[in-house]
């Protein structure tokens, strides 16, 4: 097991309930957290809509996480 | 060469003095603004989210692709996040260089890559008062169009 930092924004963020949330996971990668809080959550987007960030960084996927990690997914940008 | 994410109303004459230059003959600026409509329905306001650390990183990110496309003096933007009201400005992108060119061409790709990289979302209030996240639609027609509706 390890502890994970999850970030959420926008759409996610209004799905999820919360911006932020502390969680134990056996997922090794955020391609595997995603959609093991999808099916908690019933975030509407699939996966390969989203990019992930890990520790303020964008990573492809699966994007491997370790213990410890902030992780992020993000939506489609719509800035401008 | 600077990307910033506010949360306060754009101070464009601040920005513009720092793309001053003495070898400058040609200064590009662009404004995003909050206008009352998009794919046909009437808009009331626009709210915008950032993932602030990773935006500023790949904005500044973007910066420096353009300096190394473009032969610029100087490049500077700012996205502004919170509730705006229709008129007001979202996001500005400012360049400077010795001749008009690069100028045009440098401030075009910068505001087309900060809407297409950047973790920036737009949620449109409408004025018959139903809400979304722009490019977030998962039914019905728009669901895979990723064109940026404002600006």
């Amino acid at each position: 097991m390890k502890t994970l930092t999850v970030k959420y924004f926008a759409i996610l963020r209004e799905q999820r309930g919360d911006a932020e949330e502390q969680l134990r996971t056996e997922s090794v990668d955020a391609q595997s957290l995603y959609e093991e809080l999808q099916a908690q959550h019933g975030f509407t987007l699939p996966v390969d809509r989203l990019r992930a960030a890990v520790n303020g960084e964008f990573r492809p996927w699966p994007a491997p996480v370790n213990d410890g990690d902030e992780v992020v997914f993000i939506p489609p940008v719509a800035g401008g | 060469m600077h990307f910033k994410i506010t949360s306060k109303t754009i101070a464009v004459s601040q920005l513009a003095n720092t793309l001053q230059h003495e070898r400058a003959g040609a200064c590009a600026t662009f404004e995003g603004w909050v206008r009352n409509h998009n794919e046909g329905q009437a808009v009331a306001s626009l709210e915008y989210e950032a993932y602030a650390e990773l935006a500023e990183t790949e904005g500044n990110r973007i910066l420096d692709e353009a300096r190394e496309k473009f032969d610029l003096l100087a490049a500077e933007a700012v996205h502004r996040v919170g509730h705006l009201q229709i008129g007001d400005m979202a996001v500005w992108v400012g360049v400077a260089s010795a001749h008009r060119g690069p100028a045009f061409d440098a401030c075009r790709f910068i505001i087309d890559e900060l809407k297409a990289r950047v973790p920036i979302w737009k949620k449109e209030h409408y004025v018959a008062g139903e809400s979304t996240w722009i490019n977030c639609a998962t039914k019905g027609e728009f669901s895979t169009d990723d064109a940026g509706p404002s600006s």
